[in-house]
């Protein structure tokens, strides 16, 4: 009950003219960057992060959460409309939503994709309000041993779940943690791994990494395979929008399957790219229609959308209950609280509870926002698609190098975010995932921090983290995940030989919704 | 190490893969030397400055290690790009890069927008009409934006100075 009241109280701070006010600019921003391919969601909130440190801390997140919701909105457009993924989690939506376009149908694929990535963000936001306080209550009994034992299970899901080679997720993972730990040490006062260049004592930024490594990086990619941009004309009417929402609930299985593929990928943080694959490939093996997958079917667009935005809202629970984010775009906005001030964990819901519940309420009213921005200017957002790359690549050069120079009010620092470009498009082209490398870059110190206190209190014995049965199981199930994939494999082969003489073709088809992004 | 594939040419998958193992093993090192600097023993607060790093330096080495063996490995002979491909990245890399060097001594405006500029008629191959708009347009938006609205200061040279902004 008393959640519920503070529910309404967050509404009350959300509701505000001047949060309505951020939501909307938010939206639409989000939704410009979900449609720019070149700029993602965690790029889109780097860039925009520091032009909020004025803000106080709740419109801040405010603002920035929805530009998140309009980046995970926005991907859809150009996925449906140009058959270009805007967005990594986008990718399996233009598996069917492409040529649902090409049918003469994008009305309909467009107002399927948007409201199942409403249904999938309010399922998920639900769930956080009922489940958030619970885990953040739970976390209260953490001491630093729980908290590294939570870092590790969030780094060791990465390397298991990640479709990346295991050493190579490894190696940029530890990259991150050795950027992070450049600088001021944190404990004793001491400056390491700086070699003398005073530019280093505040160590790497996070954002400087990220707007390198994912923006400009992009760019140069997108370069390389010299894309460009066909302009198509998007209607969505009244009566296309009524007669798809007629239509959609008879497709309510899919949804809640898609919902809760999305919130368990989100929570763990496996993030919305591998949910949406996930969301596709069930959808496709169980659906009456599954044999038309990839053909324009409608279920086809719901199915990866739904988990899509489900993953992307519940990435923000563990960020805000456990100080653990689940994306990289939810790393971004930790460091962004971080910044303001707030440690997020489950201290955040004693000590800054209207800024939690006005986040939460911000996530029912910014989503609902999104909605409608969407559904009412997609033609404008298709007309931003006509502008050729040759324009918009530079236009997103400069803009990446205004948001890392403004995070220090260092030209430094734009060196760097190329240097990181320039390094971002060798570690994709050579298949080193990026997403661990930035949240190890956010989440670096604090894992140490939480690593030597333990060691510590423990005098140096790494038994700590198995001292008791809550530090054990979550230590547990972090080495689980970490050899995840050997434990598949063997299973695999251990069923293989146990079923030796039946004949191959039993075996199913490997390859669906495995296709890399990029 | 190039290869040939078909009419196109470039540098060979593995090579770069092996180089990228290379150089990740080598910052591995770069890290491990930093952290026996720092000290990675026992001290009077614990675990000192560099005992942390150390072992994270050691495990890149040890995944780049493996890196490079799978790399090694790897016959398939995959182009990493085609000289083409590489111009064309090379093509936006090098202006950035002068673009970023020269921000610091002519300020974040007029870099803009003679890198719009370039980009704009030398890649796009656009009219100088639409050159110059964009150009010019771009910087003035951003000020407006950034400078009045948000209030976060960009860097400045000589020509705003000049202009008394």
């Amino acid at each position: 009950m008393e959640e519920l009241a503070n529910l309404f109280h967050g509404f009350a701070v959300a509701l505000q003219p001047y949060n309505i006010m951020l939501m909307i600019i938010g939206i639409t921003l989000g939704v410009i960057i979900g449609v720019l391919p070149g700029l993602g969601g965690a790029n889109g909130v780097a860039i925009l992060l520091p032009l909020t440190f004025s803000m106080p801390p709740t419109s801040a997140i405010i603002m920035l959460s929805c530009i998140y919701w309009g980046a995970l909105f926005g991907g859809a457009i150009t996925s449906i409309l140009f058959n270009i993924p805007g967005e990594p989690w986008s990718v399996a939506t233009t598996f069917d939503g492409y040529p649902m376009a090409q049918q003469g149908k994008p009305g309909e694929a467009l107002t399927a994709a948007f409201t199942s990535s409403f249904v999938g963000a309010l399922f998920a936001v639900i769930m956080i309000t009922l489940v958030a306080p619970l885990v953040a209550g739970f976390a209260l009994r953490f001491g630093p041993a729980e908290k590294f034992a939570v870092y590790f299970l969030a780094f060791c899901s990465f390397v298991g779940l990640s479709k990346e080679p295991p050493f190579k997720t490894i190696a940029a993972m530890m990259m991150g943690f050795a950027l992070a730990a450049v600088g001021l040490d944190s404990i004793t006062g001491q400056l390491r791994l700086t070699f003398g260049v005073t530019e280093l004592l505040n160590g790497f930024d996070f954002l400087i990494a990220v707007i390198g490594l994912f923006g400009i990086g992009e760019i140069l990619l997108t370069m390389e395979e010299g894309l460009a941009f066909r302009g198509g004309n998007a209607t969505i009417n009244l009566r296309v929008v009524l007669q798809t929402w007629r239509e959609l609930p008879s497709y309510w299985m899919t949804s809640l399957r898609s919902c809760l593929i999305g919130c368990w990928m989100g929570v763990t943080p496996a993030g919305a790219t591998p949910a949406s694959f996930m969301s596709y490939g069930i959808a496709k093996r169980l659906a009456r229609r599954g044999n038309n997958f990839g053909r324009g079917e409608i279920e086809g667009v719901i199915a990866p959308e739904t988990a899509a935005h489900a993953a992307g809202t519940s990435a923000l629970l563990p960020m805000l209950s456990l100080g653990v984010p689940g994306s990289p775009t939810a790393a971004v906005l930790l460091g962004g609280l971080l910044i303001w001030g707030l440690q997020p964990g489950p201290m955040l819901f004693v000590e800054q509870k209207e800024f939690v519940w006005g986040l939460i309420a911000s996530m029912y009213l910014g989503n609902l926002a999104g909605l409608v921005v969407v559904l009412t200017c997609v033609p404008i957002f298709a007309a931003i698609l006509r502008v050729p790359f040759g324009i918009i690549a530079p236009l997103i050069l400069v803009l990446c190098a205004i948001g890392a120079y403004s995070v220090h009010n260092s030209t430094f620092d734009v060196m760097l975010m190329l240097v990181f470009g320039v390094l971002g498009y060798l570690l994709k082209k050579c298949n080193y995932p990026l997403a661990p490398l930035v949240l190890a870059i956010v989440l670096g110190d604090k894992a140490e921090e939480a690593f030597r206190q333990s060691l510590l209190g423990s005098q140096g014995s790494l038994g700590v983290f198995f001292s008791n049965g809550l530090v054990s199981t979550i230590m547990a199930l972090g080495l689980v995940a970490l050899f995840w994939s050997a434990i598949q494999q063997g299973y695999s082969r251990l069923r293989t030989s146990m079923a030796r003489g039946a004949p191959p073709a039993q075996s199913a088809p490997k390859s669906e919704g495995r296709i890399s992004p990029h | 190490m190039t290869e040939q594939s078909g009419s196109e040419s470039g540098p060979a998958h593995k090579t770069l893969e092996i180089g990228m193992a290379l150089l990740i093993g080598a910052f591995g090192l770069v890290v491990i030397f930093g952290s026996l600097k720092a000290g990675i023993n026992w001290g009077a607060e614990g675990p000192r400055a560099g005992f942390f790093p150390f072992y994270v330096g050691a495990i890149i080495v040890g995944a780049s290690v493996i890196n490079l063996w799978s790399a090694r490995r790897d016959g398939d002979g995959r182009l990493f790009a085609t000289w083409g491909q590489l111009r064309q990245v090379m093509s936006v890399v090098v202006p950035t890069a002068i673009y970023v060097g020269s921000m610091p001594f002519i300020g974040l405006y007029v870099a803009s927008m003679v890198f719009i500029g370039w980009f704009m008629r030398w890649l796009g191959g656009y009219r100088w009409l639409t050159t110059i708009a964009v150009a010019i347009g771009m910087p003035v938006l951003t000020y407006l934006v950034f400078e009045r609205w948000f209030l976060v200061p960009l860097p400045k040279g000589p020509f705003e100075e000049w202009l008394g902004l």
